[in-house]
């Protein structure tokens, strides 16, 4: 081995307390986005192949009831490759030895075997034998909640009878990876249940013999689905049709779809920023070491070696450090990015979650970590060979400082000589200062973007359900009921207060945008239910006029006072005008609102619910239940508190979890940053504070023209930090709008201590660590040797 | 403590023909240049010819140019005005890869603060030349020959000032280099350490034929040379001959 290439490998080691924090800036970088993109394409890839392999239908039609006959006609519509007639029911489940009610809706399946559209991946058991009426096939996520399995009993009631079946197998299917209560935003695998059985078994219990209520279509390829739709729509409006729609409206894809669209920002947007930020620091502290060592360029320029065999020493050694960074991304990126997928496999099911190592997103990591070192490393090894060799090892000229208006002022005059030398180091090399305040104040902004999104979404989920929610059980009716029922409602055990709603499933188009959502009928005044505006107060209803989410309202390109198109798809469906009255701002779903009164009179009907509101007293709430179950035209009863805590654990699990790593990345990141700026500086500085030191300097005073230099640049930083981290998540909030959530552009100033208290914290810890270093400083070398 | 050395023939034969002409030529060397705020003129016309063979002690007070000129004739630096001719190289219109290439080929350097590698053994640091040398001797031999055969494993930080300058001094001539330049050598080191490593710098240039060039502030110096070019404020103030030249046990100071 080349002298040269021992002289790379003992810098190495000599340097290793810095190597190893340049490492964490790279590998904080290249996890980021080995994260980001691992679990986007876990789940793209995942939800791919299952739709491919199980024949996930692109179209859906919900009808009242339609003879079997007409599925002939459907099938010929131009356009279409297969169609399916199903039956779905809504029914309620009793699990033995679990209280809480539990809704679901059966699917049917043709005759002991598999469908030719939305087929199941049976995880255990087998499907229903054909002829058998008792046996059911029932999802995975469900099964796994009760602990069921083959064989096991259930009790469920369909159209108010009791049947006892039994499982015949446990299965998964394309319609329901994301599987929800058709009125809930998150799963709840314990309360709700999804479940397949024989055609004529649930015809007959359902009372569908020769009929059906539900079509799935597949599409050829290259059709307009819109025209398909219209005819469609067409054949079944006579059968009380509410509108065909494709997967875009089918829940389970539209909560994958936003998720892998969010996943997708999330891509480009963390990566970006962290990358970036990284690949900034590297080019910074790259520079820096190089800079130390500008003698040993001189001398080994002296002994006759070439400006490119420079080069090359330093390439490698920059090389080497960010292949250890790269490596330690990519092994922590692709751990995490796994242990992400495996998360998002508890809320999309799918056969198998299959995560890759995708040579792309290495390739990406490996040129911007490379590129930014290179540039660093470059400049400075460039900048110590221009200069002949003597010049660079004469002993470097008095730099040059002068007194500015600062050290003449009264202030200035009582400073101690060494503050004055820290004051007069920083000004003399602005350039490095104003890097270092860079370098600090882009970390501490990471620490804020992180924290940021921890506050944002505590804040989203408190405003959903302090302001917005405020009932504790939400009960719905099998069909519109008359407003009387809430007098009932009131009368039972433990019910403090009810509020009725009437909820009308609508299309609302403006031009050629437009939103499958519902109107939400409320009293003027909600008290169960809460309308906020953008200050968090409460919104009052006008007579007429339809109120939405401003964020459905942008979607959908309105402003207020315009007129938009609402189909409404109950009943007999009608075309309507309505003008947008408001906006309320709601930082979950995508809903319309109109008074109660208005909506039922848009309806042409008298004072109906669909559903009701309750609050209610925590110790009669069994009681309740039981009383509410019994009453046939109750649907289902939903626990809101239990809807919250799903909320929070769903959020926990995926969105805290990545933002937990994030934060980590981003206090490593500082810390490294910090620490090797100390280190540097102390390099820098030794034969200066040896100097001090022989003069007569106390350690401490010696240490304060370090420890004094960290902390004013530190001090500096945090509102360069506080700027760059609200600018940071400002773009963030922009970029994350979606259905399910939007993050709101909300930053407390806990968020704004925290990013300080962050780097000071990470500066602390450094000067600590160097001021170790200090008390070994060897006055007599330090100030024999040049080197 | 000084070993014998086998001399390459073509090299040693190389020598005796050029034993008389000049090895180096400078004429009107100036040199300017700006330190912080201040301008210097460290050389102001130097008019200069350097033997081959010969050892040339050039003494001068601090500021009188003698670095100056000892980087710009060993191509670590270029002068501001004038011409340096080394054989038939006009060294004074090199580019930089050219310096590069006569440093790398006819240079061996010897510095007053030994400009160790630190992470880099005595060995390592001599072998740091002898990696990209012609022919160059090996890099245990050359520490033999400056005496430090028990040493040849220590870092820097292991050494004490004499042996590390006579690491560097290894080191500058372990490439067998036609020219041998000491920036005050002995400028670090304590009288008895200084002798010794004269010692090994007479010895090369005895045994090996090097034209060497010594600079020093210490007039005692000058006894072992065969010329005295004292400098004085940027220009040559005076040649000396010495009609023999003192073996260096024989100075003090």
């Amino acid at each position: 081995m080349s002298a040269l290439h021992r002289k790379l490998l003992r810098d190495l080691a000599g340097l290793k307390g810095q190597v190893a924090a340049i490492a964490v800036v790279i590998a904080a970088g290249v996890m980021t986005l080995m994260i980001a993109v691992t679990s986007l394409d876990a789940i793209q890839l995942s939800m791919e192949r299952f739709y491919n392999s199980h024949q996930f239908a692109d179209l859906y039609a919900n009808i009242i009831r339609a003879p079997e006959a007409i599925s002939e006609r459907l099938a010929d519509i131009p356009g279409i490759s297969r169609l399916e007639t199903r039956v779905v029911a809504p029914v309620r489940l009793e699990v033995p030895d679990y209280p809480d009610p539990v809704r679901g809706q059966i699917l049917s399946i043709p005759d002991g075997r598999q469908p030719g559209l939305n087929r199941l991946y049976l995880r255990a058991g087998s499907l229903p034998q054909s002829g058998r009426a008792d046996q059911v096939v029932i999802s995975e996520p469900f099964a796994a909640a009760h602990g069921l399995r083959a064989g096991d009993p259930l009790r469920v009631i369909i159209r108010g009878r009791y049947e006892t079946l039994s499982v015949s197998g446990i299965a998964l299917s394309p319609e329901f990876v994301y599987q929800v209560a058709p009125t809930d935003l998150l799963p709840d695998y314990e309360r709700y249940a999804v479940m397949w059985m024989n055609r004529r078994a649930l015809s007959n219990a359902f009372g569908m013999d020769g009929a059906f209520n539900n079509v799935v279509a597949s599409l050829q390829a290259g059709v307009n689905p819109n025209e398909v739709i219209d005819q469609l729509d067409r054949i079944l409006a006579p059968f009380g049709g509410i509108g065909a729609h494709g997967r875009d409206e089918l829940m389970s894809h539209r909560m994958l779809s936003d998720e892998i669209a969010q996943l997708r920002v999330t891509a480009i947007v963390l990566p970006g920023v962290f990358l970036g930020v990284s690949a900034f620091l590297l080019s910074v502290l790259m520079g820096r070491i190089v800079n130390t060592q500008r003698q040993q360029i001189a001398v080994i320029k002296a002994f006759g070696y070439r400006d490119r065999d420079l080069a090359l020493h330093y390439a490698l050694l920059t090389g080497l450090i960010v292949t250890v960074g790269i490596v330690l991304g990519v092994v922590l990126g692709l751990w995490a990015g796994d242990a992400m997928a495996a998360l998002y496999a508890e809320y999309f099911r799918f056969p198998e979650t299959v995560t890759r190592l995708q040579a792309r997103v290495v390739a990406i990591a490996v040129l911007v970590s490379a590129t930014a070192a290179g540039l660093g490393t470059w400049r400075a090894v460039a900048g110590a060979v221009r200069l002949p060799p003597a010049e660079a090892m004469r002993p470097p000229a008095p730099a040059v400082f002068r007194q500015s208006w600062f050290d003449r002022s009264r202030a200035g005059r009582r400073l101690t000589q060494t503050t004055r030398i820290i004051l007069r180091n920083l000004s003399r090399s602005k350039w490095k200062s104003a890097m270092t305040v860079a370098g600090i104040g882009l970390s501490a902004s990471l620490l804020l973007l992180g924290s940021y999104q921890f506050g944002a979404v505590g804040h989203v989920i408190d405003v959903q359900y302090r302001k917005v929610l405020q009932k504790d059980t939400h009960v719905t009716f099998v069909e519109p009921t008359s407003a009387r029922v809430l007098a009932e409602l009131k009368a039972m055990p433990g019910v403090y207060y009810a509020e009725g709603y009437r909820s009308v499933p609508v299309r609302l188009r403006n031009r050629h945008l437009s939103e499958r959502t519902g109107i939400m009928g409320l009293p003027q005044n909600p008290k169960l239910r809460g309308l906020i505006d953008v200050d968090l107060q409460p919104v009052t209803l006008p007579d007429e006029g339809l109120y939405m989410t401003s964020f459905l309202a942008s979607r959908l390109g309105l402003r207020v006072g315009d007129r938009l198109s609402v189909e409404i798809m109950e009943g007999s469906q009608r075309t309507l005008e309505l003008a947008l009255a408001g906006t309320v701002d709601e930082p979950l779903g995508v809903s319309a609102y109109m008074s109660r009164e208005a909506l039922n009179a848009l309806m042409r009907e008298g004072p109906a619910l669909s559903g009701a509101w309750l609050l209610t007293d925590v110790e009669a709430r069994p009681e309740l239940y039981q009383r509410l179950w019994e009453a046939s035209r109750v649907a289902g009863i939903g626990l809101i508190s239990e809807a919250e805590d799903g909320l929070r654990a769903y959020l926990d699990d995926t969105v805290l979890v990545m933002m937990a790593i994030l934060l980590l990345l981003a206090g490593s990141i500082t810390f490294a940053l910090v620490y090797n700026n100390a280190r540097i500086a102390f390099a820098e500085r030794e034969r200066e504070l040896a100097t001090l030191r022989v003069l007569g300097f106390s350690r401490g005073q010696v240490g304060w023209i370090l420890v004094g230099e960290i902390a004013l640049l530190t001090l500096l930083a945090i509102p360069v930090g506080w700027l760059l981290g609200t600018l940071f998540s400002w773009l963030l909030s922009l970029a994350f709008s979606m259905d399910m959530m939007r993050i709101p552009f909300h930053l407390t100033h806990q968020t704004y201590a925290f990013a300080a208290a962050g780097v000071v914290m990470a500066s602390s810890l450094s000067v600590i660590l160097i001021s170790r270093r200090l008390g070994r400083l060897d006055m007599v070398s330090a100030l024999k040797g040049v080197e | 403590m000084v070993g014998r050395l086998a001399l390459n023939e073509a090299e040693s034969s190389d020598r005796v023909t050029d034993r008389n002409g000049p090895v180096f030529t400078a004429r009107g060397l100036t040199k300017v240049y700006r330190m912080g705020e201040v301008t210097i003129h460290a050389l102001r016309g130097v008019d200069l010819e350097l033997f081959a063979g010969e050892l040339v002690v050039m003494l001068g007070a601090s500021g009188s140019g003698k670095s100056t000129l000892l980087n710009i004739m060993g191509g670590l630096d270029a002068a501001t005005e004038g011409r340096l001719v080394y054989r038939d190289q006009d060294l004074s219109r090199a580019t930089d890869r050219q310096l590069t290439r006569f440093r790398r080929d006819h240079v061996g350097f010897v510095f007053q603060f030994y400009n160790m590698i630190p992470s880099l053994t005595a060995r390592e640091n001599v072998a740091i030349v002898t990696d990209i040398a012609r022919a160059p001797m090996r890099p245990e031999e050359a520490l033999e020959l400056v005496g430090l055969g028990d040493r040849m494993d220590h870092f820097p930080s292991q050494l004490s000032g004499g042996e590390q300058q006579r690491v560097a001094i290894a080191r500058a001539i372990a490439k067998r280099p036609a020219v041998l330049m000491c920036d005050e050598p002995t400028g670090a080191l304590d009288s008895k350490t200084g002798i010794k490593v004269l010692q090994v710098i007479e010895h090369i240039n005895e045994e090996l034929g090097t034209t060497t060039a010594v600079i020093t502030h210490n007039a005692v110096i000058g006894r072992m040379a065969d010329r005295v070019i004292r400098l004085k404020d940027g220009r040559v103030d005076d040649i000396q001959h010495n009609a023999t030249r003192a073996d260096p046990v024989d100075l003090a100071w």
